[in-house]
């Protein structure tokens, strides 16, 4: 199948230049490896600073790949595809792991872990989601997830490290074996669907399996079976990464027990992988699965049916907790549930590129929120890991009235109100859901937001109307995290307020 | 040549998947937890290479090799962190992972 090719040949084939962004990442992480080596006692300031330099180079590479004009190219032979989808979710990958690695540095200095690895454990991480989203192979997406995945194992029981017999340390192995165990449990339902989809389609490759899909549909034989029943499997293991209902159980336990910004990270970058890869599979590659008359997926029941549970659970459950981050866990699930009708909608024919637009700017939104959130919750965490309830924040507005104010920003922003980001997240995706004909399904996404407010609000009135005791929380945090929670807001509401500036962005996107 | 088709491989890879994902719900040992997961991905790599034999490609034997680096590396995480938890409370039973419930 292969010949040797000419270097010409492989110069155009491979198309290394369109997967620099990537690429650029993860060998400026090896270089990262050799300077905290010898940065010594330094290394608390170089490496990440170094890790952010990193960053802004990847950053620069995606804006010169996915310049507005370019069109869609793949590299690798076909297995990475670099279109408007892969560089706008570049982006945000990258300013996720930037606001993860400001407020990892103060974070890892008030626990006295002073360890250059941690950096560089969360930028292969990003490294893995940015591959994730450019994945157009079965091949790539496994590996990809693995690369993000891994990392995060670790990162989530790092707090181990240092304390020995505290209570904190425990929590963070536990929250680290548990991710552990049902991420390797997630990945061999994904490795087995893709090998039944292989076997029936008799190729990896997305866009290929799209060209033998119908036929293979047509069959009714046995490769019938084997692609229906490796569809299945490929949304369970993915179902698994993104935390929608019935395969979130693990998601409370390991947020609340994994250091703070490593839940921010994860709750932002493992998600974009896994839709992305989801939106990959089944709109390019799976759309003519099964149609039925009137143009519609045959999966899109099956995923409006997760939707929908995903979202009522999600936000009941969130108002019971008194957690700060086991709240925002259940409330990552709840808009793992938005984004899930984006995906819903993706199903019918004609609506599948308003539909995924509408993910990615539910995506950005969601990215600034949420990181934002969780820099908050970090600055009034107490070294030990507690003081993160929701009564320890009561008086927040009076100690400290600009965090306060953020955080109610943030807290609208989650819920959706008009001028913030979340806002136009969520219209964008219900009118997408509307568009496509799932008009149930958007009513239980408003409906769901009405619940969501309930409980976004007690942290508000907690701050603002309750009077705390008279001790006034100390001021613990420290520049970078303000830095993390500045541009968070800046995102929320720049978003918000610009409200065509989102939409604009992602109209290139198209993925069918 | 091909005396046995490709169905009765699937089949025993199937099997074997639902071994491996039974074992992860029903035991509480965590290393026996690990030999139920490389069972389901050893499960996929049969069927890979039972698929890559019908079609008459390497694709299938490509993603096996990944398949079986990515376990090696997950279980080196799994080893390490397992470890950590034995020091601490001298027991790898996962029920015993119990401090954060509700």
């Amino acid at each position: 199948m292969f010949e040797s090719p000419t270097i010409a040949e492989f110069v155009t084939q491979s198309n290394l230049a369109s997967t620099l962004p990537g690429t650029l990442l993860v060998a400026w992480t090896l270089l990262l490896v050799l300077v905290d080596l010898f940065a010594g006692d330094e290394r608390e300031h170089w490496t990440p600073l170094g890790a952010c330099l990193g960053l802004g180079v990847s950053f620069v590479a995606n804006l010169f790949v996915y310049a507005p004009a370019a069109d869609q190219q793949t590299a690798l032979y076909g297995m990475f595809i670099a279109d408007a989808f892969t560089g706008f979710l570049n982006i945000v990958i990258l300013v996720a792991t930037l606001l993860a690695v400001l407020m990892s540095r103060d974070y890892l200095m008030r626990a006295g872990i002073h360890r250059g690895e941690y950096y560089i454990l969360t930028l292969l991480s990003s490294a893995g989601a940015m591959f994730m989203v450019a994945a157009n192979d079965l091949i790539v997406v496994f590996v990809a997830l693995e690369l993000l995945s891994i990392p995060l194992y670790i990162l989530a029981a790092f707090r181990s490290i240092k304390n020995d017999g505290g209570e904190l340390a425990l929590k963070s192995e536990e929250s680290g074996m548990k991710y552990f165990i049902l991420g390797a449990f997630s990945s061999a339902f994904l490795v087995f669907g893709a090998a039944l989809v292989y076997g029936a389609s008799g190729t990896t490759n997305i866009p290929q399996i799209l060209e033998v899909a119908p036929a293979v549909v047509d069959a009714a034989s046995s490769a019938t079976f084997y692609l229906v029943v490796g569809t299945a499997l490929l949304i369970v293991g993915l179902g698994f990464k993104v935390a929608v209902v019935p395969f979130h159980m693990w998601t409370p336990d390991v947020y609340e027990g994994a250091p703070t910004p490593v839940t921010a990270l994860m709750s932002v970058t493992a998600k974009i992988g896994g839709f992305a890869a989801l939106l990959r599979i089944l709109v390019t590659a799976l759309s003519v699965l099964l149609l039925v008359d009137g143009g519609v997926a045959a999966w899109q029941t099956t995923i409006s049916i997760i939707a929908a549970l995903t979202l009522v659970l999600g936000n009941f459950v969130a108002i019971s907790q008194r957690n700060l981050k086991r709240m925002l866990a259940y409330s990552s699930i709840a808009h793992a549930g938005y984004i899930m009708v984006a995906l819903a909608a993706a199903g019918t024919a004609g609506s599948a590129d308003s539909a995924t637009q509408g993910a990615l700017v539910y995506i950005l939104a969601y990215m600034f929120t949420n990181l934002g959130a969780f820099a908050v919750v970090m600055t009034i965490e107490r070294v030990d890991g507690g003081g993160g309830n929701i009564d320890d924040i009561t008086g927040l507005a009076r100690s400290r009235p600009l965090l306060a104010m953020a955080m109610t920003i943030f807290m609208l922003s989650l819920t959706g109100i008009p001028l913030t980001a979340g806002f136009v997240g969520k219209f964008m995706v219900f009118a997408a859901a509307v568009q496509a004909g799932l008009v149930g399904l958007a009513v239980i996404g408003v409906l769901t937001s009405v619940v969501s407010a309930f409980y976004y609000m007690r942290v508000v009135v907690n701050m603002y109307l309750r009077d705390s005791s008279g001790e006034l929380l100390p001021a613990l945090e420290t520049v970078y995290v303000r830095w993390a929670i500045n541009i968070a807001l800046a995102g929320t509401l720049i978003f918000g307020i610009f409200y065509p500036l989102a939409s604009n962005l992602v109209s290139m996107v198209s993925i069918a | 040549m091909n005396a046995i088709g490709t169905e009765p491989y699937i089949i025993l890879s199937m099997v074997l998947f639902l071994m491996g994902a039974l074992g992860v719900l029903i035991r509480r040992n965590a290393i026996l937890l690990f030999m139920s997961v490389e069972l389901m991905l050893n499960s996929a790599n049969l069927a890979l290479v039972a698929f890559a034999r019908e079609w008459g490609q390497v694709d299938g034997h490509v993603f096996v090799f990944f398949v079986m680096t990515v376990a090696a590396a997950e279980v080196a995480i799994g080893l390490a962190l397992i470890v950590n938890i034995f020091r601490e409370r001298q027991s790898i039973n996962i029920d015993d992972l119990q401090q954060m419930r509700g």
